[in-house]
C-alpha cells in the first residue's frame, strides 16, 4: 500500500515537474529556431544595409529600422491610452463600485478581451479611422494614432482584468487600518492599496504592453503600412509599418531560405528579444520592490 | 483505370464483411492509384492528361477553367500548378508541361533555348488584365498623364494642386510588395517601362494588404489614389482616364479600350503550346476562347478576349 502510494507520488511529481520545465524547453526551443533561421540574414545582408530606413524586399532594401520606430511608436501610444484607463477601471470595479455593478462589469470586461482582433480592425477601418481623418484633419485616418488607440483597445481588458485581481487581492485589514488613521478613500486607494498590489499590478501592465505589441491583425489593418522612419512624436499622426504586420504580411509569399526570408526570421527574433527585455524589466523592478518590502518588515 | 473507377463507383449489393471490404477498398484504391501514375508518365502522348503550369496571376483563372472543363469533360483530367511565368514556360522548354501559363510574353533567349531541344513554343493570348486608377469620387482630376502618375507615386509630386485638383495632400495607396499587381504597377507605371529605371514607390506610400482595404480608403478619403485590377473596381469609385504621352488622348479604362490597346495599363495573359495544339489541347484552347469561358474570365477580375 505504502510502496503504490509513493510509486503514484513519484509519478505525479514528475509529471508536474515535466509541465513546469515544458515552457521552458518550448520557448527555447522556439528561440533556437528563430536563432536559426534569422542569424543567417547577417551573412545575407550587410548591418549597415540592415540598419538604414528603406524597407522594400522585393528589390532587396532591407531596412528595420522603420519597422522597429513603427512598432515602439504604436506601443508606447497604446500603453499611454491603456495604462491610466486599465488601472483606473481596475480601480474603480475592485475600491469604488458597488457590489451589483462589480459583477456586471467584469463579466463585460471579460468579454471584451475575448473579442477577436479581425474585429476590431473591421470597426478600425470603417468607423474609426474616416472619423480620426476628419476630426483631426490628417491626410489619411490610417495612422499609427489609430493603431495606438485600438491596441490600447486590446490591451485595456488584459491590464483591468489582472489589475483588478491584484487589488482585490488586498487584505481588507490594510484599507481599514487606512481608514481608521482617517485617511479619505482616495488616500486610501493611492497611497495603500495600489502601493500594496503594486507587483500584480504592474504584471498587468506589462501582460498588456506585450499583447499589444505582438497584436498583429489590427495595425495590420488600420495603420497603413507604409515603411517610414518615425523620428519624432508627430510621426503618430501619419502612416507607419510594424514588425508584426510585416511578417504576416510577407512571410506568405517569400521564397523558403531567400535573404528576404532570414531577414523575416531576424525581425521576429527582434520581437522575441523586445518583448523579453520589457519581461525582464518588469521583474526586477517587481523583485526589488519585494525586496525593499521585506527589508521594512524585518 | 475507366474499367476499375465505374466497378468501384457501383459498390457491389452483396453483403461483405467490413474488414473485407476494407480489403477490397485497399486493393481497387491501389490498383486506380497504379493506373494513375502510369498514365501520367505518358501524358504527353495521352489524350486523357493536361498538364498546366506558370504564371502565379493566372493561377485561378486557370483553376477555375480547368474545374469547369472537368465537370463537362470527365474523361480530361488537367493538372494546374502555379509557380511563376518563368516557372511555366522552363518546364514548356523542357516538355514536361503541356501548356505554359504567363503573364507577360515569352523572351527571345527562351525562344532560342526552346528551338534548340525541339520545342517550338506556339503564343495564345486568353485573357487580358487591365489596371485602373482610382480616386475619392470628390476629387477633381479625372485625367492623368502615365508620367504625373509616376510622379505622384515616387513622391515628386505630394499634393493634388500639382495635377490640377484641389489643394489636398495626396495618399498613395499600393497592394503589398508580394502582389503582382505591386511588381506590374512598378515597371509599367512608375517606370515607365523602362528596366534600367531604378524609381521605387516613396516611402510614405501605404501599402495596404488587399484589394478591399484599398477600395475601402478610397471611397471614404478624398485624398486618396489608388489602383485595382479592372473587374474589382466597384461603381462607386472614380476611375481616371490615362495618356501614354503628354498631349495624348486620355483613355478610361474599359473592355473594349483594353481590347483596342489603347489603354495602356494593360497587359495580354498567355498559354503557350509546343507546337500548334493538337487533339484535347487544342479542344482545351478553343474552349478557353469561347464566351463560356471567357464569362469566367469577367467574374475573375481580368478583361474577357474578343475575337
Amino acid at each position: 500500500m505504502e510502496k503504490s502510494l509513493s510509486w503514484r507520488e513519484f509519478i505525479i511529481t514528475r509529471l508536474i515537474q515535466g509541465a513546469g520545465y515544458s515552457a521552458i524547453v518550448f520557448v527555447g526551443l522556439i528561440f533556437f529556431f528563430l536563432l536559426r533561421e534569422g542569424l543567417p540574414a547577417l551573412g545575407d545582408v550587410d548591418i549597415t544595409s540592415l540598419l538604414s530606413v528603406r524597407w522594400y524586399p522585393i528589390e532587396d532594401y532591407f531596412g528595420i529600422l522603420p519597422l522597429i520606430t513603427g512598432s515602439l511608436i504604436i506601443t508606447l501610444g497604446a500603453a499611454l491610452i491603456a495604462v491610466p484607463f486599465g488601472i483606473g477601471a481596475a480601480v474603480y470595479i475592485s475600491e469604488i463600485a458597488p457590489r451589483w455593478m462589480r459583477e456586471i462589469l467584469k463579466p463585460l470586461v471579460e468579454l471584451l478581451g475575448g473579442l477577436p482582433s479581425v474585429v476590431l480592425g473591421f470597426l478600425g477601418i470603417l468607423v474609426l479611422s474616416p472619423y480620426i481623418r476628419v476630426f483631426l484633419n490628417l491626410p489619411t485616418g490610417l495612422t499609427a494614432f489609430t493603431g495606438s488607440l485600438l491596441l490600447g483597445g486590446i490591451a485595456v481588458p488584459t491590464i483591468v482584468s489582472v489589475a483588478e485581481d491584484a487589488l482585490d487581492s488586498v487584505p481588507r485589514a490594510y484599507r481599514e487600518g487606512a481608514w481608521a488613521l482617517g485617511a479619505t478613500k482616495w488616500q486610501t486607494i493611492w497611497r495603500v492599496t495600489l502601493p500594496a498590489a503594486k507587483s500584480g499590478v504592474l504584471t498587468a501592465v506589462m501582460l498588456g504592453i506585450g499583447r499589444a505589441i505582438g497584436e498583429t491583425m489590427t495595425v495590420m489593418m488600420v495603420t497603413g503600412n507604409a515603411p517610414v522612419l518615425a523620428t519624432k512624436l508627430g510621426s503618430i499622426f501619419s502612416p507607419v509599418r510594424t514588425m508584426t504586420a510585416t511578417i504576416a504580411a510577407e512571410m506568405g509569399e517569400v521564397a523558403n531560405g531567400s535573404a528576404h526570408y532570414h531577414v523575416l526570421f531576424f525581425i521576429g527574433m527582434m520581437l522575441f528579444l523586445i518583448s523579453l527585455a520589457v519581461n525582464i524589466i518588469a521583474s526586477s523592478v517587481v523583485f526589488r520592490a519585494k525586496k525593499r518590502a521585506e527589508r521594512i518588515l524585518s | 483505370m475507366i474499367f476499375f473507377s465505374r466497378l468501384y463507383a457501383r459498390p457491389p449489393q452483396t453483403i461483405i464483411p467490413p474488414m473485407k471490404r476494407l480489403l477490397i477498398f485497399l486493393i481497387f484504391s491501389f490498383l486506380i492509384a497504379s493506373c494513375g501514375t502510369s498514365n501520367n508518365s505518358a501524358s504527353n502522348s495521352s489524350a486523357q492528361y493536361i498538364e498546366n503550369k506558370g504564371s502565379d496571376t493566372i493561377v485561378n483563372l486557370a483553376l477555375a477553367w480547368a474545374e469547369q472543363y472537368q465537370s463537362e469533360h470527365p474523361e480530361v483530367r488537367i493538372s494546374v500548378t502555379g509557380g511563376g511565368s518563368g516557372t511555366g514556360i522552363a518546364a514548356l522548354i523542357n516538355n514536361t508541361v503541356g501548356i505554359a501559363n504567363a503573364s507577360r510574353q515569352i523572351k527571345k533567349e527562351e525562344i532560342a533555348e526552346a528551338q534548340s531541344k525541339g520545342i517550338n513554343p506556339v503564343e495564345h493570348i486568353i485573357a487580358r488584365d487591365a489596371i485602373a486608377v482610382i480616386v475619392n469620387p470628390k476629387n477633381l482630376v479625372s485625367e492623368l498623364t502615365l508620367k504625373q502618375i509616376s510622379d505622384i507615386y515616387s513622391g515628386k509630386i505630394t499634393n493634388w494642386r500639382g495635377v490640377g485638383g484641389e489643394d489636398r495632400p495626396i495618399v498613395k495607396l499600393s497592394r503589398e510588395t508580394n502582389s503582382g499587381t505591386h511588381v506590374y504597377f512598378l515597371e509599367t507605371v512608375l517606370r515607365l517601362g523602362d528596366k534600367k529605371d531604378k524609381t521605387l514607390f516613396s516611402m510614405d506610400t501605404l501599402l495596404l494588404p488587399s484589394s478591399e482595404g484599398i477600395i475601402s480608403e478610397v471611397r471614404d478619403n478624398p485624398n486618396a489614389i489608388g489602383y485595382d485590377g479592372l473587374g474589382y473596381v466597384p461603381k462607386d469609385l472614380k476611375m481616371i482616364a490615362i495618356a501614354e504621352a503628354d498631349g495624348g488622348a486620355y483613355v478610361l479604362p474599359s473592355i473594349a479600350t483594353v481590347n483596342d490597346k489603347t489603354y495602356p495599363i494593360a497587359r495580354d495573359l498567355y498559354m503557350y503550346t509546343n507546337g500548334e495544339p493538337t487533339g484535347i489541347i487544342k479542344e482545351y484552347l478553343d474552349w478557353i476562347l469561347s464566351p463560356a469561358a471567357q464569362e469566367i474570365v469577367a467574374k475573375l477580375g481580368f478583361v474577357p478576349v474578343i475575337k
